[in-house]
């Protein structure tokens, strides 16, 4: 048996993109042969991840970060999570990848060369927050189906690339568009060439924010494999499946897309609440579209020992999907009390927002510090679960660690 | 004409003399290349001897299903009746991984099955249906935990700043 080639020859530079180095001496390889790297199953050499990431499933590939890997204010590479509904291209032929606009509330479709993507319409970058809509699903109770996310399917990465809706009004788009649509390059688990593993959109409003953009660049440099090169779909605050990755085509719909993982059960709750373990019909559930108000504490690791008398320093990030978050606290006696901290405005909108404080512990002792952040709208983390949800999304309870004063 | 007929008989003597050397020599040959056949079938030896570039996994068979601790290396389930079914009909798309995070009653993982048939190409399990659902809700239940669980595995640290 011939082994199968990860990623062919005519990718290299993908394949450079994926390990997040160059490959010196590339022309001198072999058409035939298999690098090293790709190789052995070690997804953080694979795809360049901290060691202290978390590997949920290999296959497709799961990986989600912990909170005190994400402490930097614009998350690197090495600490942003894996997430696939099916595997990962093979071949990324960067040279002849094509975008092609179509549906049916398009004037015309179109097809634009990705050098023409670049060279045509203006330049952005903004600070985007994305979120997996099931990240925190590890909580419910009973359990939801799906991959068991904790707290690490988030990060917000600075993003460079084109607005879709500059795109959009050069294709030249019919008053009937309802919804867009993306279509990727990604293989279904099966390896059945009919099958989409997901195709997902948002309504035309989403399209034609300034924010919502085609990118080709993550944190300056080309997005690495596993984050969609070599282009993506980014819009942020929303359930990061909306952000379609090695984006080929994108289907301006004049109904609401029906692609993979848009019907039934995925990334939908229940239009009203239900009690736990409750049955819901397809045609009760609804569309996630923002995602709500949340922070981690990314400063100290959970665990941290120190002396009486002596301040804990905390930091970490809030966001609320479309809205900017307006008040932060913490509170050190399980939510009997709590005390503001200042929170920063956002670098841009849809960036997550950065807060501190400095904390006094009256005793020694045992100590949970948990955080709470408010929406625009004053709506505040529960320290509870959120309503249950069949598929376990949306958990935005406060995050906390220990702290043990001694 | 005594002389002629004794130079025909002399000719035709000499003919079937090499005649006979040739066709020796044809059965000697055909019978040193029969043995030859016999022990080297495949003419291994005339066979350039070029490197072998392609490369082969070549599994070691009596490691590829071990059980250690309980536990099947390869996939990492719990050996229990009816895990190498779970193997063999659950983990061709997608990791094991996936399976054992997942924690779902009877009425679930019927569900999902179906879910998986009409959507994910799985095929029809027949009886092994219930053998592997058996195994997955004996070994890896619904846990309760609650509106909030306690934090776990908290690793304690000195903190200096």
């Amino acid at each position: 048996m011939k082994r199968r080639s990860f990623v062919a020859k005519s990718s290299l530079s993908g394949l450079a993109a994926l390990l997040g180095v160059d490959i010196v001496f590339k022309e001198l390889m072999p058409a035939d042969y298999t690098l090293v790297a790709l190789q052995d199953a070690d997804p953080f050499k694979l795809f360049n991840k901290d060691k202290g990431m978390v590997v949920l499933n290999d296959k497709p590939w799961n990986i989600e970060a912990q909170a005190h890997l994400l402490d930097d204010k614009v998350t690197p590479n090495k600490s942003i999570f894996v997430r696939n509904n099916g595997l990962i291209p093979e071949e990324i032929d960067v040279k002849n990848w094509t975008l092609t606009i179509d549906g049916e509330s398009v004037k015309q479709e179109k097809t634009y060369t990705l050098a023409e993507l670049k060279s045509k319409f203006e330049h952005h970058t903004y600070q985007l927050t994305l979120e997996c809509g099931g990240n925190g699903r590890n909580e419910f109770d009973p359990p939801a189906k799906g991959n068991q996310w904790s707290i690490g399917a988030v990060y917000c990465a600075s993003w460079t690339g084109i607005r879709l809706r500059d795109v959009l009004e050069d294709v030249g788009i019919k008053e009937d568009a309802v919804y867009f649509g993306y279509h990727a390059a990604d293989v279904h688990l099966s390896r059945d060439p009919t099958k989409e593993p997901i195709s997902r959109g948002a309504p035309m409003s989403k399209a034609m924010q300034d924010e919502t953009i085609l990118a080709f660049k993550m944190n300056g440099e080309d997005i690495p494999l596993a984050h969609g090169y070599p282009l993506r779909v980014i819009a942020g605050g929303w359930p990061a499946s909306v952000s379609g990755k090695w984006l080929q085509r994108i289907s301006i719909r004049n109904i609401v897309h029906d692609g993979t993982k848009m019907t039934g059960t995925a990334y939908r709750v229940p239009c009203k609440p239900v009690a736990p373990g409750e049955k819901v019909a397809d045609e009760d559930m609804c569309i996630i579209e923002s995602m709500p108000v949340k922070s981690l504490i990314t400063y100290p690791k959970s665990g941290a020992t120190l002396a009486k008398g002596k301040k804990l320093n905390i930091r970490g990030h809030a966001w609320a999907g479309e809205l900017e978050v307006s008040k932060m606290e913490y509170s050190i006696d399980f939510g009997a009390t709590w005390h503001a901290c200042p929170v920063e405005k956002p670098a841009n909108r849809l960036a997550w927002q950065h807060f501190s404080a400095s904390i006094s512990f009256p005793q020694e002792g045992y100590y949970e510090v948990w955080a709470r952040a408010t929406d625009a709208n004053g709506v505040s983390q529960p320290m509870l679960l959120p309503g249950w949800n069949p598929k376990g999304y949306l958990n935005n309870a406060c995050h906390r660690i220990a702290v043990k004063i001694a | 004409m005594k002389k002629q007929n004794h130079d025909k008989l002399k000719r035709d003597f000499q003919e079937l003399y090499r005649k006979t050397i040739l066709a020796s020599a044809v059965i000697a040959i055909g019978g040193i290349a029969l043995v030859y056949f016999i022990v080297d079938p495949s003419l291994s030896a005339f066979k350039t001897n070029k490197p072998i570039t392609e490369i082969v996994d070549v599994p070691v068979e009596e490691d590829y299903d071990k059980i250690e601790n309980g536990i099947h290396v390869r996939t990492g389930f719990i050996d229990a009746p009816g895990m190498m079914e779970t193997v063999q009909n659950c983990t061709n798309c997608h990791s094991s991984k996936l399976v054992m995070q997942n924690r779902m009653n009877e009425e679930r993982w019927k569900s999902t099955i179906k879910w998986m048939q009409e959507t994910q190409n799985l095929w029809d399990l027949g009886e092994n249906e219930s053998v592997i659902i058996n195994y997955l809700v004996t070994n890896y239940p619904p846990k309760k935990v609650g509106r909030r669980a306690a934090l776990a595995n908290v690793e304690w640290y000195q903190l200096e700043e």
